[in-house]
């Protein structure tokens, strides 16, 4: 089944390309691990998810580029065909001449109602061109004006005019330290209204992966290349065919029914984070060597102590021993900062998969109460070596922070003026904060 | 790709202007090599067959025949105007795109506000028109004044007025030369603060320059080549600004800073930041638009490839006190938002390291602790490797307006010099007390900011959900 992806904004779109790259280069890369009917049928399931075959032998990524300034677009347009083995198809693209100047309700308020037929009619046409249609990946930031307004419209319309199918956002965190202003304001009304329309939100946050390019891959000059491409990479090992549970005999048909499934047991609790071991830079990787128990054994402790990455890991914290009386009501109890998770996804990739043991993430401590272990944790494997990846549901203290400050500002009435003139009132940044701070309350009470 | 018209006003705001063309012209001309007219150029100018006599179509695609540029010049009298169109960039205007007219303002704001204004009004709107449908996608106009004058200063505003009733949906940036303390024109407090009333009210966002600072910053370079501190270091083209004579070269630095402000509305980057954006974040309210601005570097070394150490000194810089285009220090007032664009192989951990070790010496508003806007632009500017322009929100404007303040209540009180102003028809004592009044107003908002500085921070308490 195929997924279509829309890219929407200055940083969907740059991402975006680099993950269609990234996969791209998955598949042609060479892993003399696996079998050639191995190697054949990953590369077929791979290309039918994220690319259609034209006349030219060229793929066509399956992808709808949005944008309120043509700068952006051109230059993916043109990066991609360059590449020589994929791009992405000539009419697939809408972009206007002003851009949304970081105004959530600019992109939301007047681009969305304005442009709502033509976008529609370009993923409509993609989403024919499937033969099976999984659902819709789209790739925005939640800091600027397109992106995160025109990409809520966009998602609210998705959402009416595909009902069965399944949408995942992929949103960008900003940097704490802006690098928009009003980012806090666009994060709250953008998550706010995902929350509604979207099957689940898969974050990733800059300052984490800025971090990880820092300390990890060992980069110096950090560009925003870099950061999409650890990101692009990271999404990619999310979705390149895997086995799940059940299927153990052929690639998993339907990779976002399957990721909600397993991940989404609640609507109250959508939003996902990635995990991902080991990263490090490409010309390390020769001189190193891991064995399946060290590398389980970092990453649940990277999930219960909350590490975003494999350095500066606390392996003090420990999770609550169980018959134990705590009162599920009190949070205070529990140690601090340890994670409890909602459900959690593990994929590995790579040789000798059947020697894992992966009890230790069936513990049923990790977990909240009110769900059973096994249908809490699963596991998808393929012995295609791209990376090992894990995802849990808590992004709980960045959502507070900045709900926080959006609030601070919210009480001075500053830059209200901006959005009020395309819109936006005060009531509507009302609801926005009530329903996120039920999201937090409902996390917080896990 | 979006359009802007500039529009210039009396003699300071007509020799300002053309350095700017001047210096857009020259840097288009390092980047576009072929001769191409592209989307870049097309932002501030025209290109044309001047054989069907400048009417004929805009040519959009292909060699460059003939650049026009999108502009407006007005002044009454003819002085400047002329010597423009018979220096160097004579090709570059249009006969059409002049107003002008002999006897002048007098210095008197009534005079170019209300007599001029009310007589050219009609022509004025016109030629906008005109400007505004040869534009693709009309994003901003650039206005280019005085405010100690009388026709940049009245009748500038004049054409600020009109411009929000014609383009309601165009942001209208002004960039005002504020007088400085010792200026000859005595009237320049009356007319700077009736000027102020029309910018609280009719302005998107204000670039205040004080010339003071123009020539403080002049006499460093001066003193730099002088002192072959820098040596042979010092590239020749760099001075090329100041070997012009100080008057000119004076003019050339808020020229600097628009043509960064638009860079990256014309050239490709990692990061890119509108002149809508600049708006919407650095005004978190309507009056409060005055943006105070920094510039560096000002003088260009011959190493290319600047290591980090020098990267990192061209962010300090922008914060001190010699590099701000007014007489500020906005280390030591309140922050209510700021934004930094770079241009030049710059990269994003650059920018956040240095965001990382200037934030602490600075206070921002308790609402707005991390208010940084970044934008980063890939293509350098003419001589230099890489460039940086500050823009910033801040308290210390205050200083700046409560002095003018200060100057005209000197005058007013002695009611000096009114009658010029009153025997203008449509003027009314009224005018005065109602700008004075605004003027008071913008002080105290600033005040009321600067008071919460410092104090014990109170985050106002979250809304609680029923569980």
């Amino acid at each position: 089944m195929s997924i279509v992806t829309v890219q929407l904004g200055q940083c969907g779109n740059q991402i975006g390309r680099e993950v269609f790259n990234a996969v791209c280069g998955d598949v042609h890369g060479t892993h003399g691990l696996c079998s050639k009917k191995e190697n054949d049928s990953y590369h077929d399931a791979c290309k039918e998810r994220f690319f259609s075959e034209e006349e030219s032998e060229v793929p066509v990524a399956r992808a709808v580029l949005v944008d309120m300034e043509p700068k952006v677009i051109s230059q993916t347009l043109s990066i991609a065909a360059r590449s020589g083995y994929w791009k992405y198809d000539d009419r697939s693209h809408f972009c206007q001449k002003q851009g949304s100047g970081n105004n959530w309700a600019n992109g939301y308020s007047v681009h969305g109602p304005r442009h709502k037929e033509v976008i529609m009619n370009l993923v409509q046409k993609e989403a024919e061109k499937c033969d099976r249609l999984s659902g819709f990946f789209t790739i925005t930031s939640m800091a600027g004006g397109t992106g995160s307004g025109l990409g809520a419209f966009v998602t609210q319309s998705l959402r009416d005019a595909f009902p069965t199918s399944f949408i995942l956002n992929h949103v960008i965190w900003p940097y704490g330290t802006g690098e928009v202003i009003v980012q806090n304001y666009n994060s709250v009304l953008t998550l706010s209204h995902l929350y509604q329309s979207a099957d689940a939100l898969l974050v990733h946050e800059n300052d984490v992966i800025h971090k990880i390019c820092a300390q990890l891959m060992n980069i110096k000059q950090i560009s925003f290349r870099d950061v999409n491409q650890v990101i692009a990479h990271q999404l990619g090992s999310v979705f390149q065919p895997t086995y799940t549970a059940e299927g153990g005999l052929h690639y998993s048909r339907n990779p976002l029914g399957d990721l909600m499934e397993t991940l989404v047991p609640h609507p109250e609790f959508k939003m996902l984070g990635l995990r991902n071991i080991p990263q490090m830079p490409e010309n390390s990787l020769a001189y190193s060597t891991f064995s399946w128990p060290g590398l389980i054994k970092h990453l649940r402790q990277m999930l219960i102590a909350n590490a975003k990455m494999e350095e500066g890991i606390d392996w003090q914290v420990r999770p609550p021993r169980l018959g134990s009386s705590i009162p599920s009501s009190h949070s205070t109890n529990k140690p601090l900062y340890f994670n409890t998770s909602i459900a959690n996804l593990v994929i590995l990739r790579g040789k000798d998969l059947h020697s894992v043991d992966l009890g230790s993430f069936r513990d049923p401590s990790l977990y909240t109460s009110w769900l059973n272990p096994q249908d809490a944790f699963n596991a998808w494997k393929t012995p295609r070596a791209f990376n090992k990846y894990e995802k849990s549901a808590s992004l709980l203290k960045p959502l507070d922070n900045v709900v926080g400050k959006a609030w601070n500002m919210f009480a001075s009435k500053a830059y209200i003026h901006q959005y009020t003139k395309f819109g936006i009132e005060e009531e509507d940044f009302l609801d926005s904060f009530t329903a996120l701070e039920q999201v937090i309350s409902s996390y917080t009470s896990l | 790709m979006t359009q802007s018209v500039v529009v210039q006003v009396g003699q300071c705001g007509n020799q300002v202007g053309c350095r700017f063309w001047d210096l857009a012209l020259r840097e288009h001309a390092a980047v576009n090599k072929k001769g191409i007219y592209d989307e870049a150029l097309s932002s501030f100018f025209r290109n044309v067959d001047t054989r069907s006599g400048g009417d004929g179509p805009d040519i959009y695609k292909g060699k460059i025949c003939s650049l026009k540029a999108r502009a407006l010049l007005i002044d009454m009298e003819e002085g400047v105007v002329n010597e423009i169109l018979q220096g160097p960039l004579r090709d570059v205007f249009d006969s059409k795109q002049l107003i002008t007219d002999v006897s002048g303002s007098g210095n008197n704001w009534a005079v170019g506000h209300k007599l001029y204004g009310y007589q050219y009004r009609e022509n004025i709107v016109e030629k906008l028109r005109k400007t505004a449908e040869h534009c693709d996608c009309l994003q901003c106009f650039f206005i280019i004044h005085s405010m100690g004058g009388g026709t940049g200063s009245g009748l500038g505003t004049f054409v600020l007025n009109l411009l929000e009733d014609e383009f309601p949906e165009v942001y209208r940036f002004v960039t005002s030369v504020y007088p400085s303390g010792e200026d000859d024109v005595i009237t320049s407090p009356y007319n700077s603060v009736l000027a102020m009333k029309e910018l609280n009210e009719h302005a998107d966002c204000v670039l205040p320059i004080e010339n003071e600072s123009l020539f403080d910053i002049v006499n460093k370079i001066h003193q730099m080549i002088n002192s072959g501190k820098l040596g042979s270091t010092v590239k020749q083209n760099s001075l090329v600004t100041s070997s012009a004579g100080s008057a000119k070269t004076v003019q050339e630095k808020p020229f600097d800073a628009m043509n960064i402000l638009t860079s990256s509305a014309r050239f490709e980057g990692s990061l890119n930041m509108d002149l809508n954006e600049i708006s919407m974040n650095l005004v978190p309210f309507p009056r409060l638009h005055y943006l105070v601005s920094s510039l560096t570097p000002l003088y260009t070394l011959a190493d290319v490839n600047v290591p980090s150490r020098r990267l990192d000194q061209m962010f300090s810089d922008a914060f001190s006190r010699d590099h701000q285009l007014i007489q500020a220090d906005p280390k030591h007032s309140l922050y209510l938002a700021c934004a930094l664009l770079v241009r030049g192989n710059v990269q994003v951990s650059d920018l956040r390291r240095n965001i990382e070790r200037l934030k602490p010496s600075l206070h921002f508003v308790s609402w707005n602790q991390e208010g940084w806007k970044t934008g980063l632009c890939s293509v350098p500017p003419v001589g230099h490797s890489h460039s940086l322009l500050a823009l910033a929100n801040n308290t210390c404007v205050k200083p700046t307006f409560i002095e003018l303040k200060d100057r005209f209540m000197k005058l007013y009180k002695k009611k000096a010099h009114l009658h010029h102003y009153l025997h203008i028809d449509g003027m009314e004592q009224s005018c005065f007390s109602e700008a004075i009044s605004s003027l008071s107003d913008l002080i105290e908002e600033y005040n009321e900011l600067d008071a919460t500085k410092g104090g014990p921070r109170t985050d106002p308490s979250r809304l609680k959900i029923a569980v």
